[in-house]
Protein backbone atom coordinates (compact mmCIF):
# COMPACT_ATOMS: atom_id res chain seq x y z
CA UNK A 1 0.00 0.00 0.00
CA UNK A 2 1.37 3.38 -0.66
CA UNK A 3 1.85 6.42 1.70
CA UNK A 4 0.06 8.33 -1.36
CA UNK A 5 -3.20 5.68 -0.96
CA UNK A 6 -3.65 6.53 2.65
CA UNK A 7 -3.53 10.24 2.37
CA UNK A 8 -6.23 9.80 -0.65
CA UNK A 9 -8.42 7.66 2.00
CA UNK A 10 -8.10 9.82 4.61
CA UNK A 11 -9.08 13.13 2.22
CA UNK A 12 -11.81 11.64 0.11
CA UNK A 13 -12.29 8.08 0.83
CA UNK A 14 -15.38 5.95 1.18
CA UNK A 15 -15.93 3.90 4.62
CA UNK A 16 -18.96 2.15 5.28
CA UNK A 17 -18.83 0.96 8.68
CA UNK A 18 -22.05 -2.05 9.06
CA UNK A 19 -23.42 -2.13 12.37
CA UNK A 20 -24.83 1.02 13.89
CA UNK A 21 -24.63 0.02 18.01
CA UNK A 22 -21.76 0.78 20.05
CA UNK A 23 -18.96 -0.22 18.30
CA UNK A 24 -20.02 1.65 15.22
CA UNK A 25 -20.92 5.02 17.06
CA UNK A 26 -17.25 4.80 18.86
CA UNK A 27 -15.47 4.06 15.43
CA UNK A 28 -17.31 6.51 13.32
CA UNK A 29 -16.19 9.20 16.22
CA UNK A 30 -12.48 8.29 15.87
CA UNK A 31 -12.17 8.11 12.13
CA UNK A 32 -13.56 11.92 12.34
CA UNK A 33 -11.27 12.56 15.47
CA UNK A 34 -8.69 10.88 13.45
CA UNK A 35 -9.02 13.84 10.78
CA UNK A 36 -10.88 11.68 8.16
CA UNK A 37 -12.59 13.47 6.05
CA UNK A 38 -14.53 11.59 3.46
CA UNK A 39 -17.60 10.12 3.04
CA UNK A 40 -18.47 7.64 5.83
CA UNK A 41 -21.61 5.62 5.70
CA UNK A 42 -22.94 3.75 8.80
CA UNK A 43 -25.94 0.96 8.28
CA UNK A 44 -28.08 -0.36 10.78
CA UNK A 45 -31.30 -3.03 10.70
CA UNK A 46 -32.50 -1.77 13.82
CA UNK A 47 -34.47 1.39 13.34
CA UNK A 48 -33.01 3.35 16.14
CA UNK A 49 -29.44 5.61 16.47
CA UNK A 50 -26.96 3.77 18.34
CA UNK A 51 -27.98 2.96 22.18
CA UNK A 52 -26.81 1.36 25.06
CA UNK A 53 -27.21 -2.16 25.94
CA UNK A 54 -26.28 -2.83 29.55
CA UNK A 55 -29.15 -0.53 31.15
CA UNK A 56 -31.74 -2.36 29.61
CA UNK A 57 -31.04 -5.56 32.07
CA UNK A 58 -30.69 -3.14 34.70
CA UNK A 59 -31.59 0.48 35.08
CA UNK A 60 -34.51 -0.32 32.59
CA UNK A 61 -35.98 -3.21 34.52
CA UNK A 62 -35.72 -1.49 37.81
CA UNK A 63 -37.58 1.31 36.48
CA UNK A 64 -35.01 3.41 36.78
CA UNK A 65 -34.46 4.65 32.63
CA UNK A 66 -37.07 3.87 30.13
CA UNK A 67 -36.18 1.70 27.29
CA UNK A 68 -36.51 3.95 24.88
CA UNK A 69 -33.68 6.29 26.11
CA UNK A 70 -30.77 4.88 26.08
CA UNK A 71 -29.40 6.11 23.37
CA UNK A 72 -25.50 6.76 23.47
CA UNK A 73 -24.10 10.25 24.00
CA UNK A 74 -22.21 11.80 21.13
CA UNK A 75 -18.48 12.45 21.45
CA UNK A 76 -18.31 14.45 18.44
CA UNK A 77 -20.40 15.11 14.87
CA UNK A 78 -19.54 12.63 12.48
CA UNK A 79 -21.36 13.70 9.62
CA UNK A 80 -22.46 10.57 8.43
CA UNK A 81 -24.95 8.91 5.92
CA UNK A 82 -27.22 7.14 8.23
CA UNK A 83 -29.12 3.53 6.85
CA UNK A 84 -30.88 2.42 9.59
CA UNK A 85 -34.23 -0.05 9.26
CA UNK A 86 -32.18 -2.06 6.51
CA UNK A 87 -29.67 -4.71 6.79
CA UNK A 88 -26.71 -5.40 5.21
CA UNK A 89 -27.45 -8.92 3.33
CA UNK A 90 -24.07 -9.78 1.31
CA UNK A 91 -20.67 -8.74 0.29
CA UNK A 92 -18.43 -8.97 -2.19
CA UNK A 93 -15.26 -8.28 -1.47
CA UNK A 94 -13.57 -8.05 -4.88
CA UNK A 95 -15.96 -5.24 -6.04
CA UNK A 96 -15.89 -3.47 -2.79
CA UNK A 97 -19.84 -3.20 -2.04
CA UNK A 98 -22.60 -4.50 0.45
CA UNK A 99 -25.60 -5.33 -0.67
CA UNK A 100 -28.45 -3.84 1.63
CA UNK A 101 -31.66 -5.89 1.58
CA UNK A 102 -33.43 -2.57 0.09
CA UNK A 103 -31.83 -3.89 -3.07
CA UNK A 104 -29.16 -1.16 -2.72
CA UNK A 105 -25.75 -1.54 -2.70
CA UNK A 106 -22.72 0.52 -1.18
CA UNK A 107 -19.60 0.48 -2.37
CA UNK A 108 -16.48 1.77 0.02
CA UNK A 109 -12.64 1.75 0.10
CA UNK A 110 -12.25 0.41 3.53
CA UNK A 111 -15.32 -1.51 4.99
CA UNK A 112 -15.50 -2.28 9.26
CA UNK A 113 -17.71 -4.85 10.15
CA UNK A 114 -19.37 -4.35 13.61
CA UNK A 115 -22.59 -6.50 13.47
CA UNK A 116 -22.06 -8.01 16.52
CA UNK A 117 -24.35 -10.62 18.48
CA UNK A 118 -28.07 -11.15 18.89
CA UNK A 119 -30.11 -13.42 21.58
CA UNK A 120 -30.14 -17.37 21.10
CA UNK A 121 -33.54 -17.60 20.32
CA UNK A 122 -35.76 -20.61 22.09
CA UNK A 123 -34.94 -23.42 19.21
CA UNK A 124 -38.55 -24.78 19.05
CA UNK A 125 -40.10 -22.23 16.69
CA UNK A 126 -44.05 -22.97 17.69
CA UNK A 127 -43.12 -22.44 21.11
CA UNK A 128 -40.83 -19.63 20.54
CA UNK A 129 -43.45 -17.85 19.16
CA UNK A 130 -46.15 -18.34 22.24
CA UNK A 131 -46.80 -14.95 24.03
CA UNK A 132 -45.30 -13.91 26.73
CA UNK A 133 -42.01 -15.46 25.73
CA UNK A 134 -39.26 -12.66 25.44
CA UNK A 135 -35.50 -12.60 24.77
CA UNK A 136 -33.48 -9.56 25.81
CA UNK A 137 -30.81 -8.01 23.75
CA UNK A 138 -32.50 -5.06 21.65
CA UNK A 139 -34.66 -1.96 23.71
CA UNK A 140 -38.22 -3.47 21.74
CA UNK A 141 -36.97 -6.44 23.97
CA UNK A 142 -36.28 -4.42 26.73
CA UNK A 143 -39.78 -2.56 26.29
CA UNK A 144 -41.86 -5.40 26.11
CA UNK A 145 -39.89 -7.48 28.91
CA UNK A 146 -40.47 -4.34 31.34
CA UNK A 147 -44.38 -4.12 29.95
CA UNK A 148 -44.83 -7.42 30.75
CA UNK A 149 -43.34 -7.51 34.25
CA UNK A 150 -44.90 -4.28 35.64
CA UNK A 151 -48.50 -5.62 34.32
CA UNK A 152 -47.29 -8.19 37.62
CA UNK A 153 -47.16 -11.86 35.95
CA UNK A 154 -47.88 -14.44 38.79
CA UNK A 155 -44.68 -16.42 38.47
CA UNK A 156 -41.72 -15.34 35.65
CA UNK A 157 -39.45 -18.29 34.68
CA UNK A 158 -35.59 -17.56 33.36
CA UNK A 159 -34.38 -19.83 30.82
CA UNK A 160 -30.31 -19.70 31.32
CA UNK A 161 -28.58 -18.32 34.49
CA UNK A 162 -25.86 -16.57 33.07
CA UNK A 163 -25.44 -12.97 33.26
CA UNK A 164 -27.99 -11.54 31.49
CA UNK A 165 -30.91 -14.15 33.22
CA UNK A 166 -29.32 -13.97 36.62
CA UNK A 167 -29.52 -9.73 36.28
CA UNK A 168 -33.18 -10.80 34.90
CA UNK A 169 -33.93 -12.50 38.16
CA UNK A 170 -32.92 -10.05 40.51
CA UNK A 171 -35.01 -7.13 38.57
CA UNK A 172 -38.07 -9.60 39.25
CA UNK A 173 -36.99 -10.16 42.98
CA UNK A 174 -36.80 -6.33 43.77
CA UNK A 175 -40.24 -6.03 42.17
CA UNK A 176 -41.83 -8.77 44.43
CA UNK A 177 -42.50 -11.13 41.52
CA UNK A 178 -41.90 -14.81 42.22
CA UNK A 179 -39.32 -15.80 39.99
CA UNK A 180 -37.94 -19.79 38.93
CA UNK A 181 -34.43 -19.66 36.72
CA UNK A 182 -33.35 -22.59 35.25
CA UNK A 183 -29.80 -23.64 34.58
CA UNK A 184 -28.15 -26.69 32.78
CA UNK A 185 -24.53 -26.41 34.85
CA UNK A 186 -24.30 -27.02 38.59
CA UNK A 187 -24.80 -22.74 39.79
CA UNK A 188 -25.80 -19.65 37.88
CA UNK A 189 -22.72 -18.16 36.02
CA UNK A 190 -20.25 -21.44 35.75
CA UNK A 191 -19.74 -21.07 32.38
CA UNK A 192 -18.33 -16.72 32.73
CA UNK A 193 -16.82 -17.66 36.66
CA UNK A 194 -16.68 -21.21 37.67
CA UNK A 195 -17.57 -23.11 39.92
CA UNK A 196 -16.19 -21.66 43.15
CA UNK A 197 -17.89 -18.56 41.98
CA UNK A 198 -20.94 -20.25 40.68
CA UNK A 199 -21.56 -21.31 44.38
CA UNK A 200 -21.56 -17.91 45.49
CA UNK A 201 -23.67 -16.81 42.89
CA UNK A 202 -26.29 -19.64 43.66
CA UNK A 203 -27.01 -18.40 47.56
CA UNK A 204 -27.17 -14.95 46.31
CA UNK A 205 -30.50 -16.14 44.15
CA UNK A 206 -31.91 -18.63 46.68
CA UNK A 207 -31.50 -16.00 49.48
CA UNK A 208 -33.16 -13.27 47.52
CA UNK A 209 -35.84 -15.82 46.85
CA UNK A 210 -35.49 -17.00 43.49
CA UNK A 211 -36.53 -20.79 42.57
CA UNK A 212 -33.32 -22.47 41.27
CA UNK A 213 -33.11 -25.37 39.83
CA UNK A 214 -29.95 -26.27 38.65
CA UNK A 215 -28.60 -29.47 36.67
CA UNK A 216 -31.61 -28.95 34.72
CA UNK A 217 -33.05 -28.63 31.15
CA UNK A 218 -36.17 -27.17 29.55
CA UNK A 219 -37.37 -29.41 27.76
CA UNK A 220 -40.37 -27.90 26.48
CA UNK A 221 -42.89 -24.78 26.92
CA UNK A 222 -47.02 -24.88 26.99
CA UNK A 223 -48.81 -22.81 25.91
CA UNK A 224 -52.74 -21.95 26.20
CA UNK A 225 -55.42 -22.12 23.62
CA UNK A 226 -55.37 -18.93 23.08
CA UNK A 227 -51.26 -18.79 22.40
CA UNK A 228 -50.20 -17.36 26.08
CA UNK A 229 -47.04 -19.54 27.43
CA UNK A 230 -48.77 -21.26 30.87
CA UNK A 231 -46.23 -23.83 31.78
CA UNK A 232 -42.91 -25.16 31.19
CA UNK A 233 -41.19 -28.47 31.39
CA UNK A 234 -38.04 -29.95 32.65
CA UNK A 235 -35.73 -32.50 31.99
CA UNK A 236 -36.60 -33.60 35.70
CA UNK A 237 -40.44 -34.15 35.14
CA UNK A 238 -40.68 -31.58 36.98
CA UNK A 239 -43.49 -28.10 35.43
CA UNK A 240 -43.70 -24.80 36.59
CA UNK A 241 -46.60 -22.73 35.92
CA UNK A 242 -45.36 -19.22 34.24
CA UNK A 243 -46.78 -16.46 32.33
CA UNK A 244 -43.64 -14.50 31.28
CA UNK A 245 -40.67 -16.82 30.16
CA UNK A 246 -37.06 -15.30 29.58
CA UNK A 247 -35.36 -17.26 27.18
CA UNK A 248 -31.52 -15.96 28.24
CA UNK A 249 -29.44 -18.80 26.35
CA UNK A 250 -26.28 -16.88 25.35
CA UNK A 251 -25.69 -15.33 21.47
CA UNK A 252 -25.33 -16.03 18.45
CA UNK A 253 -22.72 -14.15 16.14
CA UNK A 254 -24.28 -11.93 13.31
CA UNK A 255 -22.22 -13.76 10.61
CA UNK A 256 -24.64 -15.32 8.42
CA UNK A 257 -25.03 -12.00 6.09
CA UNK A 258 -21.31 -12.64 5.09
CA UNK A 259 -21.45 -16.15 3.87
CA UNK A 260 -20.24 -17.23 0.29
CA UNK A 261 -18.27 -13.40 0.87
CA UNK A 262 -14.99 -15.58 1.07
CA UNK A 263 -14.28 -14.01 4.83
CA UNK A 264 -13.08 -16.25 7.50
CA UNK A 265 -16.41 -15.45 9.03
CA UNK A 266 -18.94 -18.36 10.76
CA UNK A 267 -20.83 -19.03 14.28
CA UNK A 268 -17.78 -18.16 15.89
CA UNK A 269 -17.10 -15.01 15.02
CA UNK A 270 -15.14 -13.19 12.15
CA UNK A 271 -11.23 -13.97 12.65
CA UNK A 272 -9.09 -11.23 12.41
CA UNK A 273 -5.57 -9.96 13.41
CA UNK A 274 -3.92 -7.90 16.59
CA UNK A 275 -4.37 -5.10 13.98
CA UNK A 276 -8.77 -5.84 13.52
CA UNK A 277 -7.86 -6.64 10.01
CA UNK A 278 -10.59 -9.47 9.12
CA UNK A 279 -8.81 -12.95 7.40
CA UNK A 280 -10.16 -14.28 4.78
CA UNK A 281 -11.61 -17.96 4.71
CA UNK A 282 -8.31 -18.57 3.28
CA UNK A 283 -6.46 -17.29 6.33
CA UNK A 284 -5.19 -14.69 4.82
CA UNK A 285 -5.35 -11.01 6.10
CA UNK A 286 -7.85 -8.79 3.92
CA UNK A 287 -6.38 -4.80 4.25
CA UNK A 288 -9.48 -3.57 3.47
CA UNK A 289 -12.26 -5.09 5.78
CA UNK A 290 -11.83 -4.09 9.92
CA UNK A 291 -13.86 -6.00 12.31
CA UNK A 292 -14.75 -5.10 15.88
CA UNK A 293 -17.05 -5.34 18.86
CA UNK A 294 -18.92 -8.64 19.69
CA UNK A 295 -18.80 -10.07 16.58
CA UNK A 296 -14.73 -10.23 16.45
CA UNK A 297 -12.47 -12.79 17.12
CA UNK A 298 -8.85 -11.82 17.79
CA UNK A 299 -5.74 -12.98 18.92
CA UNK A 300 -4.25 -11.88 22.39
CA UNK A 301 -0.71 -12.00 23.34
CA UNK A 302 -1.31 -12.06 26.50
CA UNK A 303 -3.39 -15.43 26.26
CA UNK A 304 -1.62 -17.40 24.52
CA UNK A 305 -2.65 -16.19 21.25
CA UNK A 306 -5.73 -17.59 21.10
CA UNK A 307 -8.63 -16.03 19.60
CA UNK A 308 -10.97 -14.53 21.51
CA UNK A 309 -14.18 -13.22 21.29
CA UNK A 310 -15.30 -11.05 24.17
CA UNK A 311 -19.02 -9.57 24.43
CA UNK A 312 -17.66 -7.02 26.54
CA UNK A 313 -18.92 -3.33 26.07
CA UNK A 314 -15.42 -2.21 27.64
CA UNK A 315 -14.04 -4.41 24.51
CA UNK A 316 -16.17 -3.15 22.21
CA UNK A 317 -15.26 0.41 22.47
CA UNK A 318 -11.42 -0.17 22.39
CA UNK A 319 -11.79 -2.31 19.52
CA UNK A 320 -13.52 0.00 17.38
CA UNK A 321 -11.34 2.65 18.78
CA UNK A 322 -8.41 0.86 17.57
CA UNK A 323 -9.76 -0.37 14.10
CA UNK A 324 -10.61 3.00 13.40
CA UNK A 325 -7.52 4.16 13.90
CA UNK A 326 -5.84 1.33 12.25
CA UNK A 327 -8.27 2.19 9.04
CA UNK A 328 -6.46 5.23 8.57
CA UNK A 329 -3.09 4.58 9.15
CA UNK A 330 0.28 3.65 7.63
CA UNK A 331 1.24 0.54 8.31
CA UNK A 332 4.04 1.27 10.65
CA UNK A 333 1.48 3.65 12.90
CA UNK A 334 -1.03 0.82 13.23
CA UNK A 335 -1.80 -0.05 16.93
CA UNK A 336 -2.82 -3.77 18.40
CA UNK A 337 -6.15 -4.14 19.96
CA UNK A 338 -4.28 -5.90 23.46
CA UNK A 339 -6.79 -4.97 25.53
CA UNK A 340 -7.29 -6.01 29.07
CA UNK A 341 -10.85 -7.92 29.05
CA UNK A 342 -12.90 -6.72 31.32
CA UNK A 343 -16.44 -6.49 32.21
CA UNK A 344 -19.14 -5.66 35.46
CA UNK A 345 -22.65 -7.08 36.14
CA UNK A 346 -24.51 -6.08 39.49
CA UNK A 347 -27.39 -8.32 40.37
CA UNK A 348 -29.20 -8.76 44.46
CA UNK A 349 -27.54 -5.57 45.05
CA UNK A 350 -23.57 -7.09 44.59
CA UNK A 351 -21.06 -5.46 42.27
CA UNK A 352 -19.55 -7.92 40.22
CA UNK A 353 -16.51 -7.31 38.23
CA UNK A 354 -13.86 -9.09 36.23
CA UNK A 355 -10.76 -8.59 34.48
CA UNK A 356 -8.76 -10.89 32.75
CA UNK A 357 -9.99 -14.17 31.08
CA UNK A 358 -11.31 -16.45 33.76
CA UNK A 359 -12.62 -19.40 31.84
CA UNK A 360 -9.36 -19.82 31.17
CA UNK A 361 -8.23 -20.63 34.57
CA UNK A 362 -7.61 -23.93 36.23
CA UNK A 363 -7.60 -22.98 39.60
CA UNK A 364 -8.67 -19.93 42.14
CA UNK A 365 -7.36 -18.32 45.21
CA UNK A 366 -9.55 -16.13 47.35
CA UNK A 367 -6.97 -13.25 47.73
CA UNK A 368 -9.04 -10.68 50.10
CA UNK A 369 -12.62 -11.51 51.68
CA UNK A 370 -14.25 -14.56 52.17
CA UNK A 371 -16.84 -16.26 49.78
CA UNK A 372 -18.99 -16.73 52.54
CA UNK A 373 -19.46 -12.81 52.99
CA UNK A 374 -20.04 -12.40 49.33
CA UNK A 375 -17.21 -10.05 49.62
CA UNK A 376 -14.29 -10.84 47.89
CA UNK A 377 -11.71 -10.90 44.96
CA UNK A 378 -10.60 -14.15 43.53
CA UNK A 379 -7.19 -14.92 41.21
CA UNK A 380 -7.60 -17.21 38.52
CA UNK A 381 -4.04 -19.12 37.27
CA UNK A 382 -3.05 -20.82 34.78
CA UNK A 383 0.13 -22.81 34.14
CA UNK A 384 1.67 -21.08 37.10
CA UNK A 385 0.69 -17.51 35.86
CA UNK A 386 -2.52 -15.36 37.00
CA UNK A 387 -4.96 -14.87 34.20
CA UNK A 388 -7.78 -13.47 35.39
CA UNK A 389 -9.27 -11.89 38.41
CA UNK A 390 -12.90 -11.19 40.17
CA UNK A 391 -14.45 -9.39 42.58
CA UNK A 392 -17.54 -9.13 44.75
CA UNK A 393 -18.23 -5.73 45.82
CA UNK A 394 -14.46 -5.05 45.82
CA UNK A 395 -14.07 -2.78 42.86
CA UNK A 396 -11.08 -1.27 44.02
CA UNK A 397 -8.70 -3.83 43.89
CA UNK A 398 -9.31 -4.82 40.28
CA UNK A 399 -6.57 -2.25 39.45
CA UNK A 400 -4.13 -4.20 41.30
CA UNK A 401 -4.80 -7.36 39.89
CA UNK A 402 -4.91 -6.22 36.08
CA UNK A 403 -1.08 -4.98 36.58
CA UNK A 404 -0.26 -8.44 38.20
CA UNK A 405 -1.89 -10.13 34.90
CA UNK A 406 -0.24 -7.81 32.92
CA UNK A 407 2.77 -8.75 34.11
CA UNK A 408 2.30 -12.33 33.96
CA UNK A 409 2.73 -12.78 37.81
CA UNK A 410 3.37 -16.35 39.09
CA UNK A 411 0.15 -18.30 40.59
CA UNK A 412 -0.41 -19.82 42.92
CA UNK A 413 -0.42 -16.26 44.67
CA UNK A 414 2.25 -15.45 47.27
CA UNK A 415 2.12 -11.70 47.92
CA UNK A 416 0.24 -10.91 51.19
CA UNK A 417 -2.96 -8.76 50.79
CA UNK A 418 -5.50 -6.77 53.21
CA UNK A 419 -7.75 -8.26 54.21
CA UNK A 420 -6.57 -11.59 53.20
CA UNK A 421 -8.00 -14.95 55.48
CA UNK A 422 -6.08 -17.74 56.66
CA UNK A 423 -8.60 -20.45 55.05
CA UNK A 424 -7.90 -18.46 51.28
CA UNK A 425 -4.10 -19.78 51.24
CA UNK A 426 -4.36 -22.56 48.86
CA UNK A 427 -5.90 -22.89 45.36
CA UNK A 428 -8.76 -24.52 44.71
CA UNK A 429 -9.68 -26.45 40.79
CA UNK A 430 -11.86 -23.30 39.84
CA UNK A 431 -14.59 -25.56 38.58
CA UNK A 432 -15.45 -24.78 35.01
CA UNK A 433 -17.46 -26.61 32.84
CA UNK A 434 -16.31 -29.47 30.33
CA UNK A 435 -16.60 -26.70 27.45
CA UNK A 436 -17.55 -29.31 24.95
CA UNK A 437 -20.50 -29.61 27.35
CA UNK A 438 -23.09 -26.56 26.59
CA UNK A 439 -24.00 -23.85 28.83
CA UNK A 440 -25.74 -21.20 29.14
CA UNK A 441 -22.92 -19.21 26.82
CA UNK A 442 -19.63 -17.57 28.29
CA UNK A 443 -19.20 -14.46 27.24
CA UNK A 444 -15.75 -14.81 26.24
CA UNK A 445 -14.87 -17.28 24.01
CA UNK A 446 -11.49 -18.98 23.44
CA UNK A 447 -11.43 -20.99 20.06
CA UNK A 448 -9.00 -22.04 17.85
CA UNK A 449 -9.11 -22.50 14.13
CA UNK A 450 -12.26 -24.34 12.92
CA UNK A 451 -12.84 -25.56 9.94
CA UNK A 452 -16.59 -26.01 10.40
CA UNK A 453 -16.76 -22.32 10.07
CA UNK A 454 -16.68 -21.81 6.54
CA UNK A 455 -17.94 -25.66 5.65
CA UNK A 456 -14.20 -25.87 4.20
CA UNK A 457 -13.06 -28.45 2.25
CA UNK A 458 -8.95 -28.92 3.19
CA UNK A 459 -6.84 -30.13 0.27
CA UNK A 460 -3.25 -30.61 1.14
CA UNK A 461 -0.66 -29.04 -1.20
CA UNK A 462 0.54 -31.36 -3.35
CA UNK A 463 4.02 -30.48 -4.46
CA UNK B 1 -29.06 14.73 27.53
CA UNK B 2 -27.48 11.30 27.23
CA UNK B 3 -25.16 10.16 29.19
CA UNK B 4 -22.70 6.82 29.68
CA UNK B 5 -21.31 5.53 32.48
CA UNK B 6 -17.97 3.06 31.64
CA UNK B 7 -18.69 1.05 34.49
CA UNK B 8 -15.20 -1.21 34.29
CA UNK B 9 -13.93 2.52 35.00
CA UNK B 10 -16.25 3.17 37.92
CA UNK B 11 -15.06 2.78 41.82
CA UNK B 12 -18.26 3.15 43.17
CA UNK B 13 -17.42 6.49 44.92
CA UNK B 14 -20.56 8.00 45.02
CA UNK B 15 -19.18 11.43 44.08
CA UNK B 16 -21.70 11.92 41.28
CA UNK B 17 -24.41 10.30 43.45
CA UNK B 18 -23.71 12.81 45.68
CA UNK B 19 -23.79 16.06 42.77
CA UNK B 20 -26.32 14.32 40.77
CA UNK B 21 -28.60 12.37 43.17
CA UNK B 22 -31.74 12.35 40.79
CA UNK B 23 -29.90 10.64 37.84
CA UNK B 24 -26.86 8.54 39.64
CA UNK B 25 -27.75 5.99 42.47
CA UNK B 26 -25.57 3.45 44.39
CA UNK B 27 -27.68 0.46 44.38
CA UNK B 28 -25.88 -1.70 46.99
CA UNK B 29 -22.89 -0.91 48.41
CA UNK B 30 -20.85 -0.42 44.99
CA UNK B 31 -22.88 -0.86 41.85
CA UNK B 32 -23.77 2.45 40.23
CA UNK B 33 -27.08 2.63 38.27
CA UNK B 34 -28.04 5.17 36.51
CA UNK B 35 -30.85 7.07 34.07
CA UNK B 36 -28.70 7.64 30.77
CA UNK B 37 -31.49 10.09 29.61
CA UNK B 38 -31.14 12.68 32.12
CA UNK B 39 -33.59 15.39 32.57
CA UNK B 40 -32.89 18.68 31.15
CA UNK B 41 -33.08 20.87 34.33
CA UNK B 42 -30.11 18.45 35.70
CA UNK B 43 -27.81 19.04 32.88
CA UNK B 44 -25.58 21.24 35.46
CA UNK B 45 -25.39 18.84 38.18
CA UNK B 46 -25.01 15.97 35.47
CA UNK B 47 -21.88 18.73 34.12
CA UNK B 48 -20.54 18.81 37.63
CA UNK B 49 -20.26 15.01 38.28
CA UNK B 50 -18.38 14.61 34.91
CA UNK B 51 -16.16 17.17 36.54
CA UNK B 52 -16.11 15.42 39.73
CA UNK B 53 -15.90 11.79 38.97
CA UNK B 54 -12.52 10.86 40.23
CA UNK B 55 -11.98 8.49 37.20
CA UNK B 56 -13.73 10.22 34.31
CA UNK B 57 -15.94 6.88 34.01
CA UNK B 58 -18.73 9.71 32.81
CA UNK B 59 -19.80 10.51 29.26
CA UNK B 60 -22.19 12.99 28.59
CA UNK B 61 -23.60 15.21 25.64
CA UNK B 62 -21.66 18.65 24.91
CA UNK B 63 -20.91 18.75 29.09
CA UNK B 64 -17.45 17.41 28.07
CA UNK B 65 -17.18 20.84 26.00
CA UNK B 66 -15.60 23.70 27.10
CA UNK B 67 -18.95 25.91 26.68
CA UNK B 68 -21.63 22.70 28.36
CA UNK B 69 -24.06 25.07 26.72
CA UNK B 70 -25.07 23.17 23.74
CA UNK B 71 -26.18 19.79 23.12
CA UNK B 72 -24.88 18.09 20.72
CA UNK B 73 -27.47 17.95 17.84
CA UNK B 74 -28.71 14.65 16.15
CA UNK B 75 -26.50 14.46 13.57
CA UNK B 76 -28.30 11.77 12.01
C1 LIG C 1 -29.08 -6.79 28.26
C2 LIG C 1 -27.59 -6.65 28.09
C3 LIG C 1 -26.79 -6.33 29.18
C4 LIG C 1 -25.41 -6.18 29.03
N1 LIG C 1 -24.66 -5.87 30.13
C5 LIG C 1 -23.32 -5.76 30.02
C6 LIG C 1 -22.52 -5.47 31.16
O1 LIG C 1 -23.03 -5.31 32.26
N2 LIG C 1 -21.17 -5.38 30.99
C7 LIG C 1 -20.57 -5.56 29.77
O2 LIG C 1 -19.33 -5.47 29.68
N3 LIG C 1 -21.31 -5.83 28.67
C8 LIG C 1 -22.67 -5.94 28.77
N4 LIG C 1 -23.42 -6.23 27.66
C9 LIG C 1 -22.73 -6.46 26.37
C10 LIG C 1 -22.56 -5.19 25.55
O3 LIG C 1 -23.79 -4.54 25.41
C11 LIG C 1 -21.99 -5.57 24.18
O4 LIG C 1 -20.68 -6.05 24.39
C12 LIG C 1 -21.97 -4.41 23.19
O5 LIG C 1 -23.27 -3.99 22.91
C13 LIG C 1 -21.26 -4.81 21.90
O6 LIG C 1 -21.37 -3.80 20.95
P1 LIG C 1 -21.28 -4.09 19.39
O7 LIG C 1 -21.44 -2.75 18.75
O8 LIG C 1 -20.09 -4.89 19.10
O9 LIG C 1 -22.48 -5.05 19.04
P2 LIG C 1 -24.05 -4.86 19.18
O10 LIG C 1 -24.38 -3.95 20.29
O11 LIG C 1 -24.62 -6.24 19.20
O12 LIG C 1 -24.47 -4.13 17.83
C14 LIG C 1 -24.48 -4.71 16.58
C15 LIG C 1 -25.51 -3.99 15.74
O13 LIG C 1 -25.43 -4.45 14.40
C16 LIG C 1 -26.72 -4.73 13.91
N5 LIG C 1 -26.66 -5.70 12.83
C17 LIG C 1 -26.47 -7.04 12.92
N6 LIG C 1 -26.44 -7.62 11.69
C18 LIG C 1 -26.61 -6.62 10.80
C19 LIG C 1 -26.66 -6.57 9.38
N7 LIG C 1 -26.52 -7.66 8.63
N8 LIG C 1 -26.85 -5.37 8.79
C20 LIG C 1 -26.97 -4.24 9.53
N9 LIG C 1 -26.91 -4.23 10.87
C21 LIG C 1 -26.74 -5.40 11.50
C22 LIG C 1 -27.44 -5.22 15.15
O14 LIG C 1 -28.85 -5.18 15.01
C23 LIG C 1 -26.93 -4.26 16.20
O15 LIG C 1 -27.65 -3.07 16.22
C24 LIG C 1 -24.81 -6.37 27.77
C25 LIG C 1 -25.62 -6.70 26.66
C26 LIG C 1 -26.99 -6.84 26.81
C27 LIG C 1 -27.83 -7.20 25.62
S1 LIG D 1 -18.22 9.53 40.49
FE1 LIG D 1 -17.35 8.23 38.90
S2 LIG D 1 -16.36 6.57 40.03
FE2 LIG D 1 -17.72 7.59 41.45
S3 LIG D 1 -19.62 6.41 41.36
FE3 LIG D 1 -19.81 8.10 39.91
S4 LIG D 1 -19.12 7.28 37.98
FE4 LIG D 1 -18.40 5.89 39.54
Amino acid sequence: MTADYVEWLRREGRIVIVGASLAGRRAAETLRAEGFAGELTLIGDEPYEPYDRPPLSKSVLLGMASPHHTELPHRREIDAKWRLGVAATGLDLTAKRVRLADGDEVEYDRLLIATGVRARPWPKEEEARLDGVCLLRTRDDAADLYRRLKAGPRRVFVIGAGFAGSEVASACREMGLPVTVAERAGAPLVGALGGVVGAVAADLQTENGVDLRTHVTVTALEGDPAGRVRAVHLSDESVVEADVVVVSLGSLRNTEWLDGSGLGAGPRGIACDAGCRAFDFRGIVTDDVFVAGDVARSPHALFGYQFLSLEHWGNAVAQAETAAHNMICHGVDRRPHLWMPAFWSSMFGVNIKSVGVPPMGEEIMITQGSLAERRFVGVYGYQGRIVAAVSFDNTRWLEFYQAQIERGAPFPVEFTTMDRRPENRQPLPAGFPDPSLPTHGPTVTLSGYSPADQQLVFHPARH
Amino acid sequence: MRLVVDLNKCQGYAQCAFLAPDVFALHGDESLIYNPRADDDQRERVARAVAACPVQAITADAVDRAAGVREASDDR
